[in-house]
C-alpha cells in the first residue's frame, strides 16, 4: 500500500476532528432549536450568549478575567475526561469519575479545614482517595465480575453521602457551605506563580492550570509511549489474549482504575483548592464534572491532546449558559447541549465507517476507468 | 409498621417495572444503561399529564397518566434503538448519554413552562397534591397505591410473555444467539426493537411511580437519583428472571423504604445513626449483593453486541 496515494479524509485524525466538529455543529444547532421552541424571539440572542461565554464583556480586562474562571474551571474537568479516557482505552467506562472527583473534594477540603493542612498535602490526599475509591470499583470487576459501570453509580452515590457528612463538620455555621479557604486557611490554596496576572489579577487563576495540560500529556505518553501503557491497553482490546501474553489483567484492571480515580480526585482539588467554590453539604446530586468528563473525553475523539481542547470548549459554553436571558431560557440548556454532543459522539464510528466505505467506492470506481 | 410494609411495596414496585423493563431490553440483546433518564422523561410525560387535566376523574387520571408516561417512555427509548441497533454505536456511552440528556431535558422543558407561567418562577418542580389522591386508595392506615397492583399484572404478564409465548422465547433467541436466530427466520432487528421499546414502555411508568411514591411535588433538576441503577442491580441480582426479580425488588424496596420511616421504629432511633446512613444503606446493599452475586451471572450471552449480519 502507497502511504502517499491515501487522501486526507482517509487519515484517522482528520476523520476524528471532522466527526467531533460534525457533534458541535449539530449539538448547536439542535440547541437553538429548543431555544426557538422556548420562546423564538431571544433564540438568537441566547446561543450567541453561550457561544460568546465571556466575550460577552465589552472590556478586554473584564472579559480576560472571566476567560481566567472558565479556565479554571475546565482543568478539573480536563482531568475527569482523562480519567474517563484512561480507564476506557483499557476497556473500562469509568462513569465513577463524579464519585471519584467528590472522594477527592471531601478529602481536599476536610484535611485544609479541620487540620490546617497547606495544599502540597491535600492535593496528593486528594489523588490517592480517589484512586482508592477507583481501585474498590476496578477490584470488584476484576475479582468479582461486577459491572464497573454498576458499581461506579453505586459508588458515586455512597461517597456523596459520605463527603456531605464529613464535610458537614466544617462548614459555615450559617450556610450550608464549607468554611471559604481565602480566610484563615490561606496555605491550603494552590500557589499562583504569578499567573493571575496574567488574566487581569483573577486570584483564582493558579498552578492547576499547567499541571492539567502537563498531565494530559503524561497520559498521552503513558499510553502510547511506554511498555506499561501497551500492556494496559492489550488488556484492554483482549483480555484473554492478554492474559495468555503473560499480563496479569487482573492487575492491569486494577491498575487502571487506580490511576483513572487519582486523575479525577487530582482534577476536585485543583477546582476546590483554588478557592474559586465553596462545597455544599446540602448537595443532593452527585456533581456533573465527571459526566460533563465523559462528554469531553468521548468529543476530543478519546486523545489526551483532544481532551484539552474539547474540556476548555464544554466548560466554555457550560459558563456561557449562565449568561442567557433568565427571564426566557435557564442556564441547563448547555448542559442539554453537552448531553446531545456526547449522545451524538455515539455515532462517530458509524460516521467513520461510512466515510471510509464511500471512499473505498470512489477509489474502486477511480481503479476500474484506469483498467 | 404498615408504613414501612406500604413503602417497601410501592418502592418495590418501582424497582420490578424497571428491571422488567432492563429484563426486556437485555434478553433481546441490548444493554438499557439509559433507564434512569427514561424514567425521568416518563415521571416528565406522567406529571405534565397531571398538571394539564387536574379535575380529570380518578379512573381517567390514572389511564392518562399511565399513558402520558408510557408513550414518553417508549419515544425515548426510540433514541437508544436507533443508535444501538441501527447505527451500531457503543450501547454504554449512549445509555450514560441518555441518562444526562433525561435529566437536562426534563430541568429545561419543566423550567420553560414554569417560567412561562409566571416570569418569576425559576424552580423545576412539579406539583400534583390534589391530583396524586387518584391513585391512592385507603385501607384502614394502609394505602393502597393503583400502581402496585399494574406492577402485579405486569410481573405475571412478563412471565407469561419471555416463557410461554413465541415473542417471549424469539426475542430470548436474540439476546442468546442472534446469527442462530436469524438463521430460522427471526428479525433481529425488529426483535431488539420491541425490546428496547418494552423497556422504555416499563422504564417511563416506573418514573412516574417514584415521583408519585412519597411526596406530592417533583423537582426535576435531581433526576430520579441512581434509581434506574438500582433496579439495573435488581435485575442483576434477579439473574435477568421475572420472579427472582420480585424478590429481591421486595428486598431492595425494604431498605429504601427504611430511610423514609426509620424514624418510627424504637429500635432503629435507639442507634441513633446518622440518617445519611440510611440514605446510603440501599446503594451499599446492592454494591454488596452485586459482588456476590455477579461471578455466575447468567446474563444474555449476547447482549452488548451490535448485530451484524455477515459475522460468523
Amino acid at each position: 500500500m502507497n502511504k502517499e496515494k491515501k487522501s486526507l479524509l482517509a487519515n484517522d485524525a482528520v476523520q476524528t476532528l471532522l466527526a467531533s466538529l460534525l457533534c458541535i455543529v449539530v449539538g448547536l444547532v439542535i440547541g437553538y432549536l429548543v431555544l426557538l421552541v422556548i420562546n423564538p424571539s431571544g433564540a438568537g440572542a441566547a446561543i450567541t450568549a453561550i457561544m460568546k461565554n465571556f466575550m460577552t464583556y465589552p472590556t478586554q480586562a473584564v472579559a480576560n478575567q472571566y476567560f481566567g474562571s472558565t479556565l479554571v474551571k475546565a482543568a478539573p474537568l480536563l482531568m475527569c475526561s482523562l480519567s474517563v479516557l484512561f480507564a476506557y482505552k483499557v476497556g473500562l467506562f469509568n462513569i465513577g469519575a463524579s464519585g471519584q472527583y467528590t472522594v477527592g473534594a471531601g478529602a481536599s477540603l476536610y484535611l485544609a479545614l479541620a487540620f490546617h493542612m497547606p495544599w502540597y498535602v491535600c492535593l496528593p490526599a486528594a489523588m490517592i482517595c480517589g484512586g482508592c475509591l477507583g481501585a474498590v470499583a476496578g477490584a470488584l470487576k476484576a475479582y468479582l465480575n461486577v459491572n464497573e459501570v454498576i458499581a461506579c453509580i453505586m459508588l458515586n452515590w455512597i461517597s456523596l453521602y459520605s463527603v456531605n457528612m464529613l464535610l458537614n463538620k466544617v462548614k459555615e455555621s450559617s450556610t450550608t457551605y464549607t468554611i471559604a479557604l481565602s480566610g484563615s486557611y490561606k496555605s491550603a490554596l494552590l500557589p499562583s506563580l504569578g499567573l493571575g496576572a496574567l488574566f487581569s489579577n483573577n486570584k483564582y487563576v493558579t498552578i492547576a492550570i499547567p499541571l492539567a495540560i502537563l498531565l494530559a500529556v503524561g497520559v498521552w505518553v503513558l499510553l502510547d509511549k511506554t511498555r506499561f501503557g501497551y500492556e494496559l491497553r492489550a488488556t484492554g482490546l483482549n483480555k484473554n489474549a492478554a492474559k495468555y501474553a503473560g499480563m496479569m489483567e487482573k492487575r492491569n484492571t486494577i491498575i487502571t482504575m487506580f490511576i483513572s480515580g487519582c486523575l479525577s480526585g487530582l482534577g476536585a482539588a485543583f477546582y476546590y483548592l483554588s478557592g474559586i467554590e465553596q462545597w455544599s453539604c446540602a448537595q443532593t446530586s452527585v456533581p456533573g464534572m465527571g459526566f460533563n468528563g465523559i462528554a469531553a473525553a468521548f468529543l476530543g475523539g478519546l486523545n489526551p491532546v483532544g481532551s484539552i481542547f474539547a474540556s476548555y470548549f464544554i466548560q466554555h459554553i457550560t459558563s456561557g449558559g449562565s449568561y442567557v436571558d433568565k427571564t426566557m431560557y435557564c442556564s441547563q440548556i448547555s448542559d442539554l447541549i453537552s448531553a446531545i454532543i456526547i449522545y451524538l459522539c455515539a455515532f462517530v464510528l458509524f460516521f467513520k465507517i461510512c466515510m471510509n466505505n464511500s471512499l473505498r467506492k470512489r477509489a474502486e470506481k477511480k481503479g476500474g476507468k484506469a483498467s | 409498621m404498615i408504613l414501612l410494609i406500604q413503602y417497601t411495596l410501592i418502592y418495590a414496585s418501582v424497582l420490578i417495572l424497571v428491571a422488567l423493563g432492563g429484563c426486556y431490553s437485555e434478553h433481546s440483546g441490548v444493554i438499557n444503561l439509559g433507564l434512569e433518564g427514561t424514567m425521568v422523561m416518563g415521571a416528565l410525560g406522567g406529571a405534565l399529564m397531571m398538571k394539564y387535566n387536574p379535575t380529570a376523574p380518578a379512573a381517567m387520571m390514572i389511564l392518562l397518566v399511565i399513558l402520558g408516561a408510557a408513550v414518553v417512555g417508549v419515544l425515548y427509548s426510540l433514541l437508544l434503538a436507533v443508535a444501538a441497533i441501527n447505527l451500531k454505536a457503543d450501547q454504554t456511552l449512549v445509555g450514560t448519554a441518555l441518562n444526562m440528556l433525561g435529566t437536562a431535558a426534563a430541568t429545561v422543558i419543566v423550567k420553560a413552562i414554569n417560567t412561562a407561567e409566571d416570569p418569576n418562577n425559576v424552580s423545576s418542580t412539579i406539583q400534583y397534591i390534589s391530583q396524586k389522591k387518584a391513585f391512592i386508595v385507603k385501607l384502614g392506615k394502609f394505602e393502597f397505591n393503583w400502581f402496585m397492583l399494574i406492577t402485579a399484572v405486569l410481573l405475571v404478564c412478563a412471565w407469561v410473555l419471555l416463557y410461554r409465548t413465541r415473542f417471549g422465547l424469539r426475542l430470548m433467541a436474540c439476546g442468546e444467539h442472534p446469527q442462530a436466530a436469524d438463521s430460522v427466520g427471526i428479525s433481529v432487528y425488529k426483535m431488539r426493537y420491541a425490546g428496547v421499546m418494552i423497556s422504555g414502555f416499563l422504564g417511563g411508568l416506573g418514573g412516574i411511580v417514584y415521583i408519585t411514591a412519597g411526596v406530592s411535588e417533583w423537582k426535576f433538576e435531581n433526576g430520579v437519583a441512581g434509581f434506574g441503577f438500582l433496579a439495573l442491580a435488581v435485575m442483576i441480582f434477579g439473574q435477568w428472571k421475572p420472579t427472582r426479580i420480585a424478590l429481591s425488588a421486595l428486598l431492595f424496596g425494604l431498605f429504601r423504604a427504611l430511610s423514609n420511616v426509620y424514624s418510627g421504629f424504637a429500635l432503629l432511633v435507639a442507634l441513633h445513626l446518622p440518617s445519611t446512613l440510611y440514605n446510603m444503606l440501599p446503594y451499599i446493599i446492592s454494591l454488596v449483593v452485586l459482588a456476590f452475586t455477579s461471578s455466575k451471572s447468567r446474563a444474555p450471552k449476547a447482549e452488548g453486541i451490535p448485530y451484524d449480519k455477515g459475522q460468523r
